[in-house]
Protein backbone atom coordinates (compact mmCIF):
# COMPACT_ATOMS: atom_id res chain seq x y z
CA UNK A 1 0.00 0.00 0.00
CA UNK A 2 0.95 3.06 -0.90
CA UNK A 3 3.53 2.50 -3.21
CA UNK A 4 3.71 3.71 -6.58
CA UNK A 5 6.33 3.33 -9.64
CA UNK A 6 5.65 6.63 -11.90
CA UNK A 7 7.61 5.76 -15.03
CA UNK A 8 9.02 8.00 -18.06
CA UNK A 9 9.57 11.50 -16.16
CA UNK A 10 12.26 12.71 -15.41
CA UNK A 11 13.56 15.80 -13.48
CA UNK A 12 15.12 18.56 -15.82
CA UNK A 13 15.81 20.98 -13.33
CA UNK A 14 14.99 23.00 -9.92
CA UNK A 15 15.47 26.42 -8.87
CA UNK A 16 14.30 28.09 -5.53
CA UNK A 17 13.61 31.86 -4.53
CA UNK A 18 13.95 33.22 -0.84
CA UNK A 19 13.00 37.24 0.30
CA UNK A 20 16.21 39.11 0.73
CA UNK A 21 15.51 40.40 3.95
CA UNK A 22 17.36 38.16 6.61
CA UNK A 23 16.54 37.70 9.83
CA UNK A 24 19.45 36.79 12.64
CA UNK A 25 17.70 34.31 15.42
CA UNK A 26 20.41 35.24 17.82
CA UNK A 27 18.98 38.73 18.25
CA UNK A 28 16.05 37.64 18.88
CA UNK A 29 14.67 38.27 22.86
CA UNK A 30 11.39 35.90 22.32
CA UNK A 31 13.75 33.42 22.83
CA UNK A 32 15.32 34.69 26.25
CA UNK A 33 19.13 35.13 27.14
CA UNK A 34 21.54 33.97 24.73
CA UNK A 35 22.05 30.84 26.59
CA UNK A 36 18.70 30.53 25.87
CA UNK A 37 19.25 31.43 22.56
CA UNK A 38 22.25 29.37 22.01
CA UNK A 39 20.01 26.00 23.58
CA UNK A 40 17.68 27.15 21.12
CA UNK A 41 19.73 27.39 17.61
CA UNK A 42 21.50 23.67 19.33
CA UNK A 43 18.36 22.10 19.13
CA UNK A 44 16.50 23.44 16.12
CA UNK A 45 19.47 24.16 14.20
CA UNK A 46 18.12 27.44 13.30
CA UNK A 47 20.13 30.64 13.22
CA UNK A 48 18.97 32.48 10.00
CA UNK A 49 15.60 32.74 7.84
CA UNK A 50 15.04 34.54 4.83
CA UNK A 51 11.63 36.55 5.80
CA UNK A 52 9.21 38.57 3.67
CA UNK A 53 8.63 40.82 6.39
CA UNK A 54 5.14 42.36 5.50
CA UNK A 55 6.65 43.28 1.94
CA UNK A 56 3.57 42.01 0.54
CA UNK A 57 5.08 39.10 -1.78
CA UNK A 58 3.35 35.94 -1.80
CA UNK A 59 4.41 32.10 -1.65
CA UNK A 60 3.22 32.36 -5.39
CA UNK A 61 5.52 35.78 -6.08
CA UNK A 62 8.94 33.25 -4.95
CA UNK A 63 7.59 30.39 -6.99
CA UNK A 64 6.98 33.03 -9.96
CA UNK A 65 10.34 34.08 -9.84
CA UNK A 66 12.41 30.90 -9.31
CA UNK A 67 9.90 29.78 -12.49
CA UNK A 68 10.57 32.25 -14.47
CA UNK A 69 14.25 31.57 -13.85
CA UNK A 70 14.69 28.07 -14.49
CA UNK A 71 12.31 28.09 -17.64
CA UNK A 72 14.99 30.77 -19.02
CA UNK A 73 17.60 28.54 -17.99
CA UNK A 74 15.93 25.10 -19.46
CA UNK A 75 15.34 26.81 -22.31
CA UNK A 76 11.88 25.78 -22.83
CA UNK A 77 9.13 28.44 -23.68
CA UNK A 78 6.02 29.15 -21.87
CA UNK A 79 3.73 27.45 -24.06
CA UNK A 80 5.40 23.87 -23.95
CA UNK A 81 3.92 23.90 -20.06
CA UNK A 82 1.38 21.04 -20.37
CA UNK A 83 0.58 21.31 -16.69
CA UNK A 84 1.26 23.09 -13.42
CA UNK A 85 0.61 22.73 -10.08
CA UNK A 86 1.07 25.02 -7.12
CA UNK A 87 1.32 23.51 -3.79
CA UNK A 88 1.19 25.99 -0.36
CA UNK A 89 -0.29 26.44 2.94
CA UNK A 90 -0.30 30.08 2.10
CA UNK A 91 -2.02 30.45 -0.97
CA UNK A 92 -2.64 34.33 -3.08
CA UNK A 93 -6.38 33.73 -1.70
CA UNK A 94 -9.14 31.17 -0.50
CA UNK A 95 -10.49 31.47 -3.69
CA UNK A 96 -9.24 30.94 -6.86
CA UNK A 97 -6.86 28.88 -6.79
CA UNK A 98 -3.44 30.43 -7.33
CA UNK A 99 -2.23 28.00 -10.01
CA UNK A 100 -4.14 30.02 -11.93
CA UNK A 101 -2.62 33.19 -11.44
CA UNK A 102 0.68 31.58 -11.94
CA UNK A 103 -0.58 30.51 -15.82
CA UNK A 104 -1.26 33.73 -16.33
CA UNK A 105 1.68 35.30 -15.17
CA UNK A 106 4.00 32.80 -16.37
CA UNK A 107 2.86 33.65 -20.05
CA UNK A 108 1.33 29.40 -19.86
CA UNK A 109 -1.01 28.37 -22.56
CA UNK A 110 -4.55 28.54 -21.92
CA UNK A 111 -4.53 24.60 -22.51
CA UNK A 112 -2.40 24.17 -19.58
CA UNK A 113 -3.52 22.03 -16.89
CA UNK A 114 -3.43 24.11 -13.55
CA UNK A 115 -4.68 23.60 -10.15
CA UNK A 116 -3.61 23.73 -6.24
CA UNK A 117 -2.56 21.39 -3.46
CA UNK A 118 -3.20 22.31 -0.05
CA UNK A 119 -0.16 20.37 1.80
CA UNK A 120 3.10 21.84 3.43
CA UNK A 121 5.99 19.77 4.35
CA UNK A 122 5.30 16.89 2.50
CA UNK A 123 3.70 18.83 -0.27
CA UNK A 124 6.98 18.84 -2.86
CA UNK A 125 6.82 15.14 -2.41
CA UNK A 126 3.15 14.70 -3.07
CA UNK A 127 3.15 17.55 -5.99
CA UNK A 128 6.05 15.68 -7.15
CA UNK A 129 3.66 11.93 -7.60
CA UNK A 130 1.01 13.91 -8.63
CA UNK A 131 2.48 15.31 -11.36
CA UNK A 132 4.51 12.08 -12.92
CA UNK A 133 1.33 11.07 -12.80
CA UNK A 134 -0.13 13.17 -14.48
CA UNK A 135 2.76 13.18 -17.40
CA UNK A 136 3.36 9.33 -17.06
CA UNK A 137 1.51 8.24 -20.32
CA UNK A 138 2.84 11.07 -22.43
CA UNK A 139 -0.45 13.29 -22.98
CA UNK A 140 1.35 15.81 -21.12
CA UNK A 141 5.02 16.43 -21.70
CA UNK A 142 6.10 18.98 -19.66
CA UNK A 143 5.16 20.05 -15.97
CA UNK A 144 5.86 22.53 -13.45
CA UNK A 145 5.50 21.77 -9.56
CA UNK A 146 5.59 25.13 -8.06
CA UNK A 147 5.74 24.63 -3.94
CA UNK A 148 6.27 27.43 -1.85
CA UNK A 149 5.33 28.95 1.70
CA UNK A 150 5.47 32.25 3.38
CA UNK A 151 5.03 30.24 6.89
CA UNK A 152 6.26 33.55 8.64
CA UNK A 153 3.62 35.01 7.81
CA UNK A 154 1.04 32.73 9.27
CA UNK A 155 3.38 32.59 12.87
CA UNK A 156 2.64 34.69 16.05
CA UNK A 157 5.84 37.03 16.51
CA UNK A 158 5.24 36.44 20.12
CA UNK A 159 4.98 32.50 20.19
CA UNK A 160 8.12 31.07 20.49
CA UNK A 161 7.05 27.72 19.88
CA UNK A 162 6.87 28.78 16.01
CA UNK A 163 7.71 31.89 15.07
CA UNK A 164 11.57 31.84 15.12
CA UNK A 165 11.59 28.29 13.62
CA UNK A 166 10.28 29.39 9.85
CA UNK A 167 11.43 31.15 7.17
CA UNK A 168 9.96 31.76 3.63
CA UNK A 169 10.66 30.64 0.23
CA UNK A 170 9.83 29.58 -3.09
CA UNK A 171 10.57 26.80 -5.48
CA UNK A 172 9.91 25.53 -9.24
CA UNK A 173 10.74 22.13 -10.02
CA UNK A 174 10.58 20.72 -14.05
CA UNK A 175 9.63 17.24 -15.29
CA UNK A 176 9.29 16.09 -18.13
CA UNK A 177 8.02 12.84 -20.03
CA UNK A 178 11.30 10.61 -20.88
CA UNK A 179 10.43 7.59 -22.51
CA UNK A 180 12.54 4.68 -20.73
CA UNK A 181 13.70 6.83 -17.81
CA UNK A 182 13.46 5.20 -14.40
CA UNK A 183 11.23 7.90 -13.21
CA UNK A 184 9.40 8.34 -9.54
CA UNK A 185 9.38 5.91 -7.19
CA UNK A 186 7.06 7.18 -4.49
CA UNK A 187 5.88 6.37 -0.76
CA UNK A 188 2.73 8.31 0.59
CA UNK A 189 1.12 7.85 3.77
CA UNK A 190 -1.52 10.31 5.60
CA UNK A 191 -2.94 9.93 9.27
CA UNK A 192 -6.06 12.81 9.41
CA UNK A 193 -6.09 12.26 13.38
CA UNK A 194 -3.39 14.54 13.77
CA UNK A 195 -5.03 16.91 11.88
CA UNK A 196 -4.88 19.56 14.77
CA UNK A 197 -1.06 18.97 15.25
CA UNK A 198 -0.41 21.92 12.94
CA UNK A 199 -3.11 23.93 12.45
CA UNK A 200 -4.47 27.68 11.85
CA UNK A 201 -8.21 27.36 13.84
CA UNK A 202 -9.96 30.40 11.87
CA UNK A 203 -10.42 32.02 8.87
CA UNK A 204 -11.46 29.03 6.80
CA UNK A 205 -15.07 27.30 6.34
CA UNK A 206 -15.39 25.31 9.14
CA UNK A 207 -14.77 28.42 11.77
CA UNK A 208 -15.26 31.35 10.05
CA UNK A 209 -13.10 34.39 10.60
CA UNK A 210 -15.02 35.80 13.63
CA UNK A 211 -14.37 39.47 16.15
CA UNK A 212 -12.76 36.78 18.42
CA UNK A 213 -10.34 35.51 15.68
CA UNK A 214 -7.58 38.24 16.39
CA UNK A 215 -8.35 38.27 20.03
CA UNK A 216 -4.55 37.09 21.59
CA UNK A 217 -4.42 34.12 24.14
CA UNK A 218 -1.51 33.73 26.42
CA UNK A 219 -1.39 29.42 25.92
CA UNK A 220 2.05 29.56 28.08
CA UNK A 221 4.93 32.10 28.99
CA UNK A 222 6.10 33.15 25.67
CA UNK A 223 3.45 31.61 23.67
CA UNK A 224 0.54 34.16 22.61
CA UNK A 225 -1.17 34.02 19.58
CA UNK A 226 -4.67 34.46 17.81
CA UNK A 227 -6.84 31.93 15.89
CA UNK A 228 -5.57 32.95 12.50
CA UNK A 229 -2.15 32.41 13.34
CA UNK A 230 -0.57 28.96 13.63
CA UNK A 231 -0.57 26.75 16.29
CA UNK A 232 2.20 23.88 16.24
CA UNK A 233 2.53 20.24 18.83
CA UNK A 234 6.03 20.42 18.90
CA UNK A 235 6.94 17.49 20.47
CA UNK A 236 3.49 15.33 18.59
CA UNK A 237 5.13 16.25 15.12
CA UNK A 238 8.46 15.09 16.65
CA UNK A 239 7.11 11.95 17.49
CA UNK A 240 5.15 11.70 14.43
CA UNK A 241 8.27 12.12 12.11
CA UNK A 242 10.50 10.14 13.81
CA UNK A 243 8.30 7.01 13.65
CA UNK A 244 6.81 7.44 10.29
CA UNK A 245 9.68 9.27 7.98
CA UNK A 246 12.22 6.38 8.71
CA UNK A 247 9.68 3.64 8.31
CA UNK A 248 8.89 5.27 4.83
CA UNK A 249 12.67 5.51 3.66
CA UNK A 250 13.25 2.45 4.62
CA UNK A 251 9.85 0.73 3.44
CA UNK A 252 10.67 2.15 -0.51
CA UNK A 253 13.91 1.06 -0.49
CA UNK A 254 12.63 -2.52 0.57
CA UNK A 255 9.46 -2.38 -1.96
CA UNK A 256 11.60 -1.60 -4.97
CA UNK A 257 14.32 -3.43 -4.05
CA UNK A 258 17.02 -0.39 -3.47
CA UNK A 259 19.70 -0.32 -2.16
CA UNK A 260 20.82 1.91 0.61
CA UNK A 261 24.62 2.45 0.37
CA UNK A 262 24.03 3.07 -3.65
CA UNK A 263 21.84 6.05 -2.65
CA UNK A 264 24.36 9.76 -3.23
CA UNK A 265 22.08 12.10 -1.27
CA UNK A 266 19.20 11.83 1.28
CA UNK A 267 17.14 14.86 1.19
CA UNK A 268 14.87 15.55 4.47
CA UNK A 269 12.27 18.41 4.81
CA UNK A 270 14.01 20.96 7.47
CA UNK A 271 11.78 20.25 9.97
CA UNK A 272 14.37 20.90 13.04
CA UNK A 273 17.76 19.68 13.60
CA UNK A 274 17.73 17.43 16.39
CA UNK A 275 14.48 15.49 14.48
CA UNK A 276 16.21 15.27 11.12
CA UNK A 277 19.46 14.40 13.66
CA UNK A 278 17.12 11.70 14.50
CA UNK A 279 15.98 10.63 11.05
CA UNK A 280 19.50 10.28 9.99
CA UNK A 281 21.03 8.50 13.00
CA UNK A 282 17.89 5.95 12.36
CA UNK A 283 18.78 4.87 8.94
CA UNK A 284 22.66 5.02 10.26
CA UNK A 285 23.68 7.66 7.22
CA UNK A 286 26.57 9.25 7.24
CA UNK A 287 26.68 12.92 7.90
CA UNK A 288 27.72 13.97 4.32
CA UNK A 289 25.01 12.26 2.49
CA UNK A 290 22.01 14.84 4.54
CA UNK A 291 22.69 18.11 3.39
CA UNK A 292 21.18 20.78 5.89
CA UNK A 293 19.76 24.29 4.48
CA UNK A 294 18.13 24.93 8.06
CA UNK A 295 20.86 26.42 9.46
CA UNK A 296 20.34 29.47 7.04
CA UNK A 297 16.94 29.21 6.01
CA UNK A 298 14.87 27.55 9.02
CA UNK A 299 12.26 25.19 8.48
CA UNK A 300 10.59 26.23 4.50
CA UNK A 301 7.63 24.34 4.75
CA UNK A 302 7.21 22.58 1.41
CA UNK A 303 10.00 24.66 -0.14
CA UNK A 304 12.76 22.65 2.14
CA UNK A 305 13.33 19.56 -0.26
CA UNK A 306 14.18 21.38 -2.97
CA UNK A 307 15.79 24.72 -1.76
CA UNK A 308 18.06 22.43 0.52
CA UNK A 309 19.15 20.55 -3.04
CA UNK A 310 19.53 24.55 -4.91
CA UNK A 311 21.64 25.55 -2.10
CA UNK A 312 23.55 22.80 -1.15
CA UNK A 313 23.48 20.27 -3.51
CA UNK A 314 24.18 22.30 -6.90
CA UNK A 315 27.68 21.41 -7.79
CA UNK A 316 26.48 17.67 -7.99
CA UNK A 317 22.75 18.03 -9.50
CA UNK A 318 24.02 20.03 -12.55
CA UNK A 319 27.80 18.36 -13.15
CA UNK A 320 26.76 14.63 -12.90
CA UNK A 321 24.25 11.69 -11.53
CA UNK A 322 23.01 11.67 -8.63
CA UNK A 323 20.60 8.93 -7.01
CA UNK A 324 18.17 10.59 -4.43
CA UNK A 325 16.07 9.64 -1.47
CA UNK A 326 14.03 12.99 -0.86
CA UNK A 327 11.63 12.74 2.00
CA UNK A 328 8.87 15.15 3.47
CA UNK A 329 6.62 14.95 6.85
CA UNK A 330 4.36 17.58 8.72
CA UNK A 331 1.33 19.49 8.65
CA UNK A 332 -1.75 17.18 7.63
CA UNK A 333 -0.21 14.66 8.97
CA UNK A 334 0.84 13.86 5.54
CA UNK A 335 4.02 11.93 4.51
CA UNK A 336 6.05 10.44 1.85
CA UNK A 337 9.39 9.61 0.42
CA UNK A 338 10.24 10.03 -3.37
CA UNK A 339 13.31 7.76 -4.89
CA UNK A 340 14.72 9.56 -8.03
CA UNK A 341 17.68 9.55 -10.20
CA UNK A 342 19.21 12.94 -12.01
CA UNK A 343 21.31 13.31 -14.93
CA UNK A 344 22.63 16.76 -15.14
CA UNK A 345 19.99 18.84 -14.13
CA UNK A 346 19.53 22.96 -14.71
CA UNK A 347 19.88 24.62 -11.16
CA UNK A 348 20.02 27.95 -11.45
CA UNK A 349 21.70 29.75 -8.65
CA UNK A 350 19.34 30.65 -5.55
CA UNK A 351 17.39 33.90 -6.67
CA UNK A 352 17.11 36.42 -4.32
CA UNK A 353 14.24 39.07 -4.50
CA UNK B 1 19.24 0.81 33.79
CA UNK B 2 18.61 2.89 36.25
CA UNK B 3 21.56 4.37 36.63
CA UNK B 4 22.39 4.97 32.88
CA UNK B 5 18.96 6.62 32.28
CA UNK B 6 19.63 8.90 34.88
CA UNK B 7 22.67 9.60 33.36
CA UNK B 8 21.26 10.00 29.87
CA UNK B 9 18.45 11.99 31.22
CA UNK B 10 20.66 14.29 32.62
CA UNK B 11 22.53 15.00 29.78
CA UNK B 12 19.07 15.26 27.84
CA UNK B 13 17.55 17.94 30.18
CA UNK B 14 21.50 20.11 29.70
CA UNK B 15 21.91 19.92 33.46
CA UNK B 16 25.25 20.52 35.58
CA UNK B 17 26.62 17.03 36.09
CA UNK B 18 26.03 17.94 39.84
CA UNK B 19 22.51 17.78 39.25
CA UNK B 20 20.80 14.97 41.93
CA UNK B 21 18.04 13.46 40.39
CA UNK B 22 15.77 11.21 42.13
CA UNK B 23 13.50 8.57 41.16
CA UNK B 24 10.23 10.35 42.68
CA UNK B 25 11.20 13.67 41.04
CA UNK B 26 8.47 15.21 39.07
CA UNK B 27 10.66 16.24 36.25
CA UNK B 28 8.47 19.06 34.87
CA UNK B 29 8.99 20.74 38.29
CA UNK B 30 12.77 21.31 37.56
CA UNK B 31 13.82 24.48 36.62
CA UNK B 32 15.59 22.87 33.55
CA UNK B 33 12.23 21.65 31.73
CA UNK B 34 10.94 23.36 29.07
CA UNK B 35 9.54 22.43 25.22
CA UNK B 36 13.13 22.01 23.65
CA UNK B 37 14.33 19.28 27.02
CA UNK B 38 11.65 17.51 26.21
CA UNK B 39 12.27 17.40 22.88
CA UNK B 40 15.59 16.36 23.50
CA UNK B 41 14.43 13.74 26.01
CA UNK B 42 12.05 11.92 23.63
CA UNK B 43 15.11 12.33 21.17
CA UNK B 44 17.23 10.33 24.40
CA UNK B 45 14.82 7.56 24.76
CA UNK B 46 14.27 6.83 21.00
CA UNK B 47 18.19 6.96 20.41
CA UNK B 48 18.85 4.77 23.74
CA UNK B 49 16.48 2.45 23.88
CA UNK B 50 14.66 2.44 20.92
CA UNK B 51 11.27 3.70 22.25
CA UNK B 52 9.26 6.09 20.95
CA UNK B 53 6.50 7.54 23.83
CA UNK B 54 3.45 9.52 22.41
CA UNK B 55 3.05 12.71 23.31
CA UNK B 56 -0.84 11.59 25.12
CA UNK B 57 0.80 8.77 27.05
CA UNK B 58 3.89 11.00 27.58
CA UNK B 59 1.39 13.59 29.49
CA UNK B 60 0.32 10.87 32.44
CA UNK B 61 4.13 10.34 32.91
CA UNK B 62 4.66 12.05 36.32
CA UNK B 63 8.19 11.37 38.09
CA UNK B 64 11.46 9.99 36.44
CA UNK B 65 11.04 6.49 38.19
CA UNK B 66 7.63 6.96 35.74
CA UNK B 67 9.71 7.06 33.27
CA UNK B 68 11.62 4.45 33.35
CA UNK B 69 8.83 2.04 34.11
CA UNK B 70 7.24 3.28 31.02
CA UNK B 71 10.51 2.58 29.13
CA UNK B 72 10.99 -0.65 30.67
CA UNK B 73 7.12 -1.97 29.47
CA UNK B 74 7.87 -0.72 25.89
CA UNK B 75 11.90 -1.67 25.36
CA UNK B 76 12.09 -4.26 22.52
CA UNK B 77 13.27 -7.87 23.85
Amino acid sequence: MGFQHFKNVTVKGIAACVPSNVFDNRKLSLLGNSDQIQKYIDTTGVVTRHLVNGRNLCSSDLCFHAAAKLLSELNWRPDEIDCLLFVSQTPDYIMPATACILQEKLGLAHECFAMDISLGCSGWIYGMAAIGALIQNGGFKKGLLLAGDTSTVTKSPKDKSTYPLFGDGGTATALEYTEGSSGLMVHTATDGKGYKAIIIPDGGFRNFYNPDSLKEVEYEDGIVRNNLQTSLDGPGVFVFAISKAPRSINGLLEHFDLDINKVDYFILHQANKILNERIRTKLRLPVEKVPYSIEEFGNTSSSSIPLTMVTRLRQQLTKGQCKLITCGFGVGLSWGTIYLETEKITCPELVLV
Amino acid sequence: MMEKFIDHFREALDASEGKEIRLEDRFRDYDEWDSLRYLSVIAMIDSEYDVIIETSEFKKIETVGGLIEEIGKRIKT
